[in-house]
């Protein structure tokens, strides 16, 4: 059964129309019930994976195919990527959710805190195929939780007619795009989203290039919610270097380029500058931009710009009816080369397995580039009170960028995030 | 007065068994409907031994039954409908959030403590540090696929062994495939994989003893690896011991975690009864009191102002459109009017909010300004307001129609020939008969208003926030303040959440049950 906490959870629905909507979840809820009396006979083989839209229209086949082999039934649902890791959790606790779920790996604190995935072992050999950054993100207190398949992070996508060349440097950056605004060639120097609220992860690469950082790292290797870099001197000393590129000093970010709009000045032609992930690639090219991709700058002088590392893995559900199939699934067939390609071809993300990138980047500069931009990631924090962090301190950044004061807007940050970790 | 009479007969007689065939044939299919819905919720109840929900079930079937096969009872049969729904839509949940305010139901804090010891046991499960792999069939003893379930396993060297849980035995007559994975031998039946997947529960069990504590276990269909659990529960000490470090968590029931005794806690934990624990944290976080009463009050302000708002333009459009002549296009103007109401309203919202972005949004563009909306206090409520306003006021616009064509004409028109403006006549005439009408209706905007999660969240998202602040933006309400405390932490905190959520409801239904006192007394004066 679906918890929901009236009064509480955002409701689209008109009051208006409460009754009729009533009366159809009461149903709902009845069918719900009902889908528990399957259970037994599901368990003789029949598979059930979760992922977003994208992703199950190139999952279909191949689940088929394992399918046959097998001699079961697989399914292959899509839900909206916004809601699924929720979405999962929940009917994980209702006893109802899938056998395996497809994820980013900044899930998995949350996930293994509710019991809702199991680890899994890759044979020794086949972990060696895949890239040491994408096991590194998927392992969280000394176990491997998914199965990688793609990874992602933050790059620099220019529009080569108005900057041919890529920038060294966030200064040489600032110096192209603001000459090319004042020529009128461009409207903006640099596509950034930050918005109203602030976006820690599109401003991750600046932050650390200027020195910043928001959790240590333990013993492990892992991040260490004991040591919370937001309101440290060398956060505020970052925040400073940041302010400079905002409103009240060079202009180039600012907080009325937010995620709607971002998009739209590169694929218009508008800015020559965009930071942003291997997503955007499609939409640029369908924009018919002659685009090329580079690494995210550093400041000049400052350490290296290090972006968010976000990686793609299948997850096996604890709750699930078909574990066996499930694992099986996952160990064996999400390792099968003919799946990461597939998924790459529909949706162009550096692929985990070392293979299958390594075969495409020859046929694809994009690729190549991304890697490299890859390279110098770094794996999102798995730990669950990551999540304490996205909120305040993206307030605390969309108002440093507005043009206040870095160290009273960082401390305040500090004291949310500290408040809500306890 | 003594003389007996029989009670006038009650409207929805016609569907009592004296009726129509037609009434009869409804309420027949009607209740065939219930007794199916009964029977299908009914089955899954059964099958988890959920005896309680079944004697519900049970109950309410009975009672729709007895009210609708008798002659009498015929209030009855109208109340109950909307009794069932009210019960089950309005008073349910609000109980279970009040019970659910009392838990530390939320992310961490979701299962029972079985679950959650189950979890520890089965993530603490790692390969041994030389730990040997095999290629796995899974097969029974015997010639029955239902036989004992044994792992035939191949090591790395071609040797093939049988395993179950006694331990390993070699097994040289084993007929083995290219890759050295067994494909059958003699007194074993392979599984399929359907087969070994019905008897998952089995396969997860099974850990061929090894040696040393470590067991030989299943990864998926073919491939098996040698490992060890860690962490093991002790129901003597209710604790969970970590062979490996050596730590020893203890079960704390009040917080529903396991944790050493220097504060270590295990991620795992499982839901408990916290008591009055969430109200208590409510009451002392610094930030809500001193954040509580401002936001409060712009909260009073969002909701009064839209409703105001909504009810001034929406009354001045139906006056206007409200002539004794017909007006040309009347229609046309009735339609466009209605279109902002008929639009979703969470695509109009972000519309807006793009529409007063600060250097690319159209108003800044039209009115030649350099206006940051969004970013400073009173502008970005004023465009609260003023999206909210403009979603809202069409359907005003259509209550106040209807109630004004339902006042007749001739009492303004005896009120003018008395003498009276035509501004007295509405102020004294018009307006107070209106009030009867949409007094209720204005109640009910203020109450969802006041609650109006959407109309901040898809526009300002509460903000801006001052800079000392991340948590209480300038825009923010009641929910949306307490929305990001209780889901912007560490994940959910239902429990935490419920009890806010109470709060707020406390506050509305105080308000709501005023405004219902006043729009009463509004109708006494008007008898």
């Amino acid at each position: 059964m679906r918890l929901h906490t009236p009064g509480v959870t955002p409701s689209s629905l008109p009051w208006r129309v409460g009754a009729p909507a009533g009366a159809v979840a009461l149903l709902l809820a009845a069918a719900a019930c009902g889908g528990g009396g399957d259970a037994e006979t599901a368990g003789q083989g029949s598979l059930t994976i979760w992922s977003d839209p994208e992703r199950a229209e190139v999952l279909e086949p191949f689940a088929a195919e394992f399918g046959e082999a097998n001699g079961v039934e697989v399914k292959v649902e899509a839900l909206p990527a916004d809601d699924l890791q929720g979405d999962f959790v929940t009917a994980h606790g209702a006893g109802s959710g899938p056998d395996i779920v497809v994820g980013a790996h900044d899930w998995i604190g949350n996930l293994v805190q509710n019991g809702a995935i199991d680890p899994v072992r890759l044979p020794e050999g086949a972990e060696a195929g895949y890239d040491p950054a994408a096991i590194d993100a998927v392992t969280y207190q000394d176990q491997v939780y998914g199965v990688p398949y793609a990874m992602e992070s933050l790059l620099l996508l220019r529009n080569t007619e108005l900057a041919p060349d890529a920038p060294a440097t966030m200064e040489e950056l600032v110096e192209t795009g603001k000459a090319l605004q004042e020529d009128g060639k461009a409207k903006e120097a640099l596509a950034l989203q930050v918005g109203q609220t602030g976006d820690p992860f599109h401003l991750q690469p600046l932050y650390t290039s200027a020195g910043g950082y928001l959790f240590g790292t333990d013993d492990d290797g892992d991040p260490d919610p004991s040591d919370l870099g937001v309101g440290t001197d060398a956060s505020v000393e970052a925040m400073e270097r940041i302010a400079g590129l905002g409103e009240k000093g060079e202009g180039v970010l600012k907080r009325s380029i937010d995620a709607d709009n971002a998009p739209s000045l590169f694929e218009g032609g508008d800015v020559p500058y965009y930071v942003t992930g291997p997503w955007a690639l499609a939409g640029a090219e369908d924009a018919g931009i002659d685009y090329a991709v580079s690494p995210v700058p550093g400041f000049e002088g400052a350490g290296q710009a290090a972006p968010f590392l976000g990686v793609q893995a299948f997850f096996v559900a604890a709750g699930g009816e078909n574990k066996v199939l499930a694992e099986e699934f996952v160990v064996n067939g999400v390792g099968a080369p003919e799946l990461a390609s597939a998924l790459y071809e529909a949706d162009p993300r550096p692929p985990a397995l070392i293979e299958v990138s390594e075969t495409y980047q020859e046929s694809d500069p994009d690729l190549a580039a991304m890697r490299e931009a890859a390279e110098q990631a770094v794996p999102m924090p798995v730990i669950p009170e990551m999540s304490a962090v996205w909120d305040p301190f993206g307030k605390a950044q969309a108002a440093v960028i507005g043009g206040e004061d870095p160290a009273s807007a960082v401390a305040a940050a500090e004291k949310a995030v500290s408040e809500q970790i306890g | 007065m003594a003389t007996e009479k029989t009670p006038p007969p009650l409207p929805g007689g016609g569907l009592a068994p004296r009726g129509s065939l037609a009434g009869h044939l409804v309420k027949a299919v009607l209740l065939a409907l219930s007794a199916g819905v009964a029977a299908w919720a009914a089955w899954p109840l059964y099958e988890t031994r959920n005896w309680a929900g079944l004697g519900l079930v049970a109950a309410v079937t009975g009672v729709v039954w007895w009210v609708y096969l008798s002659k009498r009872r015929v209030p009855a049969k109208y109340l109950l409908p909307g009794v069932l729904l009210l019960i089950a839509f309005q008073v349910v949940p609000v109980v279970y959030t009040v019970a659910a305010s009392a838990t530390n139901h939320g992310d961490g804090h979701r299962g029972t403590k079985e679950e959650a010891i189950a979890r520890i046991e089965a993530s603490s499960v790692t390969r041994t540090a030389d730990g040997r792999e095999f290629t796995l069939t899974i097969a029974a003893e015997g010639g029955s696929p239902s036989g004992e379930l044994v792992f035939l396993l191949t090591d790395e060297d071609g040797a093939v062994y049988a395993g179950d849980a006694e331990g390993l035995t070699p097994l040289p007559g084993a007929r083995t495939g290219p890759t050295g994975r067994v494909l059958g031998a003699d007194g074993y039946t392979p599984l399929t994989a359907a087969q070994a997947n019905g008897r998952g529960a089995e396969v997860a069990e099974l850990a061929v003893p090894a040696g040393d504590g470590a067991g030989i276990r299943a990864q998926g269909l073919s491939a098996a690896y040698e490992g060890r659990a860690a962490r093991a529960y002790d129901a003597g000490c209710d604790c969970i011991t970590d062979s490996a470090t050596g730590a020893v968590y203890t079960a704390d029931d009040e917080h529903g975690v396991f944790a050493t005794e220097d504060g270590e806690r295990l991620s795992q934990g499982w839901r408990v009864g916290v008591g009055a624990d969430n109200y208590a944290r409510l009451a002392a976080d610094p930030g809500i009191a001193s954040a509580f009463f401002s936001i409060l009050g712009w909260n009073t302000v969002f909701a009064a102002g839209t409703t105001l708002g909504v009810f001034v333009l929406g009354l001045a459009v139906a006056l206007a459109l409200h002539t004794p002549d017909r007006l040309r296009g009347g229609t046309l103007y009735r339609l466009l009017l209605v279109l902002p109401y008929a639009m979703p309203a969470f695509a109009m919202m972000l519309l807006w909010r793009d529409m007063f972005n600060a250097d690319f949004g159209l108003v800044n563009r039209l009115l030649g300004t350099d206006v940051d909306w969004l970013g400073g206090a009173g502008t970005a409520r004023a465009v609260a307001l003023t999206v909210n306003i403009w979603l809202g006021f069409p359907y005003m616009f259509l209550i106040c129609t209807g109630a004004l064509q339902a006042i007749p004409r001739e009492l303004v028109q005896a009120a003018r020939l008395d003498g009276a403006g035509a501004w007295q006549a509405f102020r004294q005439v018009t307006l107070p008969l209106l009030m009867v009408a949409v007094a209720p209706v204005l109640i009910a905007t203020f109450a969802f208003n006041f609650n109006n999660f959407n109309a901040i969240w898809l526009t300002t998202k509460g903000g801006p926030f001052p800079s000392d602040s991340p948590t209480a933006g300038y825009t923010d309400l009641l929910i949306t303040y307490t929305y990001r405390l209780a889901f912007g932490g560490q994940g959910a905190e239902y429990g935490y959440a419920a009890a806010v959520s109470v709060l707020i409801f406390l506050i509305v239904t105080l308000i709501s049950f005023t405004g219902l006192r006043k729009s009463a007394s509004l109708e006494e004066v008007n008898r």
